[in-house]
């Protein structure tokens, strides 16, 4: 009976989304304010319905309902409750359950934090939502209903969630990476409602801008663990493998990162407002895109679970009105706005059209790597394949002019920056960001190569120019310690989002060039050792755990003879799917990883054992939760509270 | 009053964005599922090759190997998660008998004789396509991909995607069944 009730709430939740369209447009297309007004309380009821189908589908998950196709196939008795859980994500019906279930609660959100906002716009805003809603409604109960019984004859238990999802990383990894995804429908909602209403000024940018950092912020994170779970629960120690739905989220990211910084000159300056609306709906569509490309199984990957023509039809039909209606709104309406700010060639401005022409540069590479082998082949030149080394070579490249722009680019003033004056600042970060790389790789590089120099000076390059500007920047008017404290939360966000660039830049670098991966045969009670470390197998035990038995290696680490860590790798069976899993151990520390998979049993009665040595990998997770952070401190800013609405360009702050 | 100039410069991205679409959309409309490209082999002989055996260097094989016995010719790589997946199903199928040769496709020899040991090996040969020469012969357009070929060595069907028991006893049991 429960999942019945689940399909109808989802089902009337699916027309409240159509009434909070059509209803508040029609609202403020006649001015009738009862109309405007009803926008708030339907997005309040779709989301308390869709609110709820969830909550059935998790609760049938905990108790094991069976008779549910969907958790039949994804689930088992057998499973911890908190898999159970996370197993209504673990594919294509779940998540996208949850996908709407997240698009409702982003609506809910701006309907009940837009209070200072003007009712019309609000409304129209959710109107959009609505929308977008209604589309992916649909795309569930016509093509992907997670409700459907296997009636009369249902199973005694589950087939299993994937083992390669059965972990904490996964249980998180999807919501964050798709509160991301969604949340840019927000940014897309504004830049709609903004074009429909020709109203494209510096309030809009101020409006959206909370709302694009806050769903910026969720799919840095997402991203960051998902590239964390590849590492440790793949079992090949590797962190980004420029899987096709990697680089499908990825994409947004790049539009996203873009349209942040594009975002601030638009509120700041007034200008490149037709550019940032186009990157507001960008980012979005690729996250549409993203989809696409996971669900129609166009390209096949890990995440392709479940592909069907016709879900990738319907997402396809929805692209193209969705993305394809936008363009053209976009296309008549962004010709009537005017840019009044006015800039020279040595400006913020300048800078900041810089960043996002490169990160446009980044996007279009990761896009064709993506695509072209699709294209290719319809073509009929046959296939071609763009692997790995393509997006390494072309991101090395670009990364380059990037860094060294971020370095100094906050030095920069708007509108005109007298050259001459930024002289005596860049010789002093160049010459102590070269120090510290050089001391730098003193102390923790084995030895040279050009990529390693490269990389850890254009991290440092960032981080001396970051820590530079906010040392110029305080005493600009007061002492250090006192103009420290005056510092506005946006600019240590975007500090910290600088820094965390570095850090990231940082960690690839040194992990890229200095690790070290041993594959050797050890028996019980012999050992092995490299960079100082002494890796002794103790011994070999088993393990019986709730859903899975496993072989498990001890081994003890020593480092010049001192005790480090007992790291404890596990070859596990799952015993509904027979699947063989690597669980690595791994000692993380700040400055380097050591990581041990279990190979196989030789016919001697050693084992094959991989031992890595991971140099400064923690920095590349590191770096992304500090742009995260930074991101939030962003949206704390005082000024997206306050009551006062800019009737134009705002004055002259930091962005 | 609209500029018809600008109108048509903010068009190019609506432009763009259509030109892909009817890509994305070909694949799907052309064939009712899209993870069956249709490889223009189909009904041909495999087409000659020289390959390195996986394991050892020095030995060699030719398209000879690959008739005499109705049998599944299996692309993958270690660099594609999805192969990783699909490869317990492979165990399964040896090991109820299925005749199963691997083609390592466009990747690194100590890495594939790694994941070998590691997860098992269920393919009876063992070729090694570093160039991805085969793989461009066959119209491979990604790992992995399964070809079902007869005993006088024709190719009678192409998979693209993992193999698993709902595709195998769905679709592909059937055709391997029917083949000589």
């Amino acid at each position: 009976m429960l999942p019945e009730i689940g399909q109808f709430t989802l089902i009337l939740a699916c027309l409240l989304a159509l009434l909070q369209t059509i209803y508040p447009l029609y609202g403020v297309y006649t001015g009738h304010q009862g109309a405007i007004r009803s926008a708030k309380m339907f997005t309040i009821l779709q989301f308390v319905a869709v609110a709820f189908s969830f909550v059935i589908l998790s609760y049938s998950f905990l108790i094991n309902d069976f008779s549910v196709d969907y958790i039949a196939t994804n689930s088992n008795s057998a499973l911890p409750w908190y898999y159970r859980l996370s197993a209504v994500w673990g594919a294509h019906e779940g998540s996208l359950l949850l996908w709407v279930f997240l698009l409702a609660s982003w609506s809910i959100a701006v309907a009940l934090m837009s209070k200072r906002l003007p009712i019309e716009s609000v409304a129209r805003v959710l109107a959009v939502l609505g929308l977008l809603a209604f589309g992916f409604y649909l795309f569930v109960l016509l093509t992907s209903n997670p409700f459907d019984r296997t009636l009369p004859y249902f199973p005694i238990d589950g087939r299993d969630l994937n083992p390669l999802l059965q972990d904490f990383g996964l249980i998180i990894h999807p919501p964050m990476l798709y509160m991301g995804y969604v949340g840019f429908s927000v940014a897309f909602a504004f830049a709609i409602a903004a074009l429909l209403e020709g109203r494209l000024d510096s309030a809009w940018a101020k409006w959206s801008r909370p709302w694009t950092m806050a769903a910026w912020m969720f799919l840095t994170v997402g991203i960051a663990l998902g590239s964390w779970w590849a590492y440790y629960e793949l079992g090949w120690g590797g962190w980004w493998f420029w899987d096709p739905v990697e680089n499908a989220s990825f994409m947004p990211w790049l539009a996203g990162t873009a349209l942040i910084h594009s975002l601030a000159v638009s509120e700041k300056r007034g200008v490149f407002k037709s550019w940032t609306v186009l990157l507001a709906l960008s980012a979005f569509s690729l996250s549409l895109l993203g989809t696409f490309l996971v669900r129609s199984g166009v390209l096949v990957s890990v995440h392709a679970f479940a592909s069907d023509p016709t879900r990738g039809l319907f997402i396809l039909g929805f692209l193209v009105l969705v993305i394809g209606g936008s363009l053209l709104l976009y296309a008549v309406q962004a010709a009537k706005v005017k840019s009044r700010g006015r800039y020279e060639l040595a400006s913020r401005e300048s800078v900041l059209l810089i960043n996002n022409i490169l990160l446009i540069a980044a996007l279009i590479v990761v896009l064709l790597g993506t695509l072209l082998p699709l294209v290719h082949k319809e073509i009929g030149l046959g296939s071609i394949s763009i692997g790995e080394p393509f997006f390494n070579r072309m991101f090395t490249i670009l990364i380059v002019p990037f860094a060294l722009f971020v370095g100094v680019g906050s030095l920069f003033r708007w509108k005109r920056q007298q050259l001459n004056d930024l002289k005596k600042p860049l010789a002093m970060i160049l010459i102590i960001s070269t120090l510290v790389t050089v001391l730098f790789l003193l102390v923790f590089a084995p030895f040279l190569t050009w990529l390693a120099v490269m990389g850890t000076f254009l991290g440092f390059w960032i981080i001396v120019g970051v820590v530079y500007e906010i040392y110029l920047r305080s005493t600009h008017r007061h002492s250090f310690s006192k103009g420290i404290t005056k510092l506005g939360n946006s600019h240590w966000a975007m500090s910290f989002g600088h820094l965390g660039l570095a850090v990231m830049i940082i960690g690839i670098t040194m992990t890229q060039n200095y690790s070290i991966e041993k594959d050797v045969k050890l028996a019980v009670g012999e050992q092995i050792s490299f960079e100082h470390y002494e890796f002794h197998f103790d011994q070999v035990k088993g393990l019986k755990a709730q859903n899975y038995t496993a072989t498990v290696g001890v081994f003890t680490v020593k480092k010049d003879g001192d005790f480090v860590a007992v790291m404890q790798a596990e070859k596990r069976l799952y015993t509904v799917q027979r699947m063989p899993m690597t669980e690595a151990a791994i000692d993380e520390g700040f400055t380097r990883d050591l990581y041990i998979a279990m190979g196989e049993v030789l016919p001697d009665g050693a084992w094959a054992v991989r031992i890595y040595y991971k140099p400064f990998i923690r920095w590349i997770w590191l770096g992304p939760l500090l742009m995260a952070f930074g991101g939030l401190l962003m949206i704390c800013d005082r000024r997206y509270r306050s009551k006062k609405e800019p009737a134009g360009v705002l004055g002259d702050e930091h962005a | 009053m609209l500029n018809k100039r600008r109108v048509l410069t903010l068009l190019i991205p609506f432009i763009i964005f259509i030109t892909g679409a009817v890509f994305l959309a070909t694949p799907l409309l052309k064939g009712s599922d899209p993870s069956k490209l249709d490889s223009a082999l189909i009904g041909q002989a495999i087409p000659e090759f020289t390959l390195q055996d996986i394991y050892d260097e020095n030995k060699q094989y030719d398209a000879s190997i690959l008739k005499g016995q109705k049998m599944l010719l299996n692309v993958w790589a270690t660099w594609c998660p999805t192969c990783y997946a699909e490869h317990t199903y492979l165990n399964k199928l040896a090991q109820q008998g299925f005749y199963i040769v691997g083609m390592n496709y466009k990747d690194d020899r100590k890495k594939a004789i790694r994941w070998l040991k590691d997860l098992n090996d269920p393919y009876k040969i063992s070729l090694f396509d570093k160039s991805g020469l085969l793989g461009l012969d066959l119209g491979v357009y990604g790992a992995p991909e399964t070809f079902l070929i007869d005993s006088q060595g024709i190719i009678q069907y192409r998979h693209v995607g993992d193999l698993n028991e709902q595709v195998w006893n769905d679709k592909l049991l059937a055709i391997y069944e029917a083949m000589q």
